[in-house]
């Protein structure tokens, strides 16, 4: 027996089933009963029911792609700031570095502490700090651009289904938008005017991520500005 | 015992503050106030005014402190020099140190720890004024904290005192009859898992008392746990057009 619709707002503790269903993300199975975890809205993939949180931490998983601040400087590895409980850890022989002589080689010579990176997870458990990896296709040091930080829960909002919303923003401002699944977005514009076009739109998606018809509203939000130039706030 | 004090039970079973022995005083919430905290919430309840903020789960520093099984929960109760009549020195008392650790304790069933090994959640309860049962009303608010930072929990946990004055059972104790009275007995309460996690008691009762008096506070905190619900939805449906939710916003409590 279902108690609650799709897209319903629960917040932790409301009964959303009972009966022969599975137990998704942010759902927990107690005495029979299905229940939320988490403050989100419902979604349901046949029998299985997931809660899509509104607020939330980034838990690493293996081949996210993240974009990560260096913190430290270690003597074969860098930790790296990757807006999450846990740090990640990049050794030298995950870097484009062919070979790395300790005695000879400076790490600081590759990556600095405060130095940007887009990273990929190569693997996480919990019980160690994940490792990531700068090897790979558009991978490495950014040496441009406009750091975003959003909540992480929000960013398939912020993809959209199937892109629609990340290739709408790209198109209409005309810039590079790399979008960590840690919550850090990187955008590179020609113009500093379309990089803060872009923030403010992330912003924007940020803020109303859990109403309906957003794609919508941001395509309309972009026209205006373009027409109008800066008009004052919405 | 025997000084000559104001007394707490007029005519009609009213008491100093006007309200029924059932009655609980008026509640306020507002959820998510503070930018830079990852979860927070405030309460006004009758008197009372606390601030609750959650940050986490984030890194343990010192590491050392770090379990490697599940989160760690740090919970500092403070009150403020401000809060109470005569200035409170700042520094946390031993009351403070207590309640920090029975508030802690009171949450902790309620939040999946499991989750996160080697984090920490930090949470910080502010009294900005205090009117009696600022430890039930803190635990409330800072359930509400711990939802609005996006930690997993199984329910929110809701907290209400019950005690005796003047010979009478009353729900919800205020200073005067929390210091005047015989009894205060707070209690917090879970409940989904209809538990009670929270359980304290001075002053003194009869057994009978004692059972009669629990009955009252769970009760309570079943009103209270209803209006927590509802600022808690009230933040996100007042926030845009949520599909099939009317925009409820919640003010008063109580009676």
């Amino acid at each position: 027996m279902l108690f609650v619709k799709s897209r319903q707002l629960v917040i932790p503790g409301n009964l959303l089933a009972k009966g022969d269903y599975a137990a998704g993300e942010n759902v927990y199975k107690e005495r029979g009963g299905f229940y939320a975890s988490k403050v989100g809205l419902v979604n349901f993939e046949n029998q299985v029911i997931h809660v899509i949180a509104v607020e939330g931490v980034y838990l690493p998983s293996a081949n996210d792609l993240v974009v990560g601040k260096v913190v430290s400087v270690g003597l074969s590895e860098w930790v790296v700031d990757i807006n999450s409980p846990y740090s990640g850890v990049l050794f030298v022989s995950q870097t484009s570095r062919r070979s790395f002589d300790s005695r000879k080689d400076n790490l600081m010579d590759i990556l600095d502490v405060g130095d940007v990176i887009v990273a990929n997870i190569l693997e996480f458990d919990r019980t160690r700090d994940p490792r990531i990896t700068i090897q790979g296709h558009e991978l490495g040091k950014v040496t441009s651009g406009y750091v975003v930080k959003v909540t992480p829960t929000k960013i398939p909002r912020l993809i959209g289904k199937r892109g629609s919303m990340i290739k709408l923003i790209k198109s209409s401002t005309g810039c590079q938008i790399t979008v960590g699944q840690n919550g850090f977005i990187l955008v590179r514009g020609k113009r500093v005017e379309d990089e803060a076009l872009a923030v403010e739109v992330i912003r924007m998606i940020e803020r109303d991520a859990h109403t309906s018809g957003l794609t919508n509203k941001v395509g309309e939000f972009i026209e205006k500005r373009k027409r109008g130039g800066m008009t004052d706030s919405e | 015992m025997s000084k000559i004090r104001k007394k707490l039970i007029g005519k009609g079973d009213v008491r100093v503050d006007g309200r029924k022995p059932g009655d609980l005083r008026p509640i306020k919430i507002e959820i998510g106030l503070l930018e830079r905290a990852d979860g927070s919430a405030y309460i006004e309840f009758g008197k009372n005014k606390i601030l609750a903020a959650v940050y986490g789960p984030r890194e343990v520093y010192p590491r050392h402190l770090s379990l490697y099984n599940r989160a760690l929960i740090r919970c500092r109760y403070h009150m403020a020099p401000f809060s109470v009549e005569e200035r409170k020195s700042p520094a946390p008392s031993r009351r403070e140190t207590e309640l920090s650790k029975v508030i802690r304790d009171a949450l902790e069933p309620a939040i999946f720890c499991e989750l996160y090994p080697r984090t920490v959640i930090d949470i910080f309860i502010e009294v900005l004024q205090a009117d009696g049962g600022t430890r039930c009303a803190s635990i409330a608010v800072a359930s509400l904290a711990l939802a609005d930072a996006g930690i997993p929990m199984k329910d929110l946990v809701a907290a209400c005192a019950a005690g005796k004055v003047d010979g009478l059972l009353v729900l919800d104790l205020d200073d005067v009859e929390d210091k005047e009275g015989e009894a205060d007995l707070p209690v917090a309460y879970i409940p989904q898992m209809e538990a009670v996690t929270l359980l304290q008691m001075d002053g003194s009762l009869t057994r009978d008392e004692f059972e009669e008096a629990l009955k009252l506070a769970v009760d309570g905190c079943k009103r209270i746990y209803a209006l927590l619900k509802e600022a808690l939805r009230g933040r996100y449906l007042a926030a845009g057009n949520v599909v099939g939710e009317d925009v409820k916003k919640i003010n008063e409590g109580g009676s």
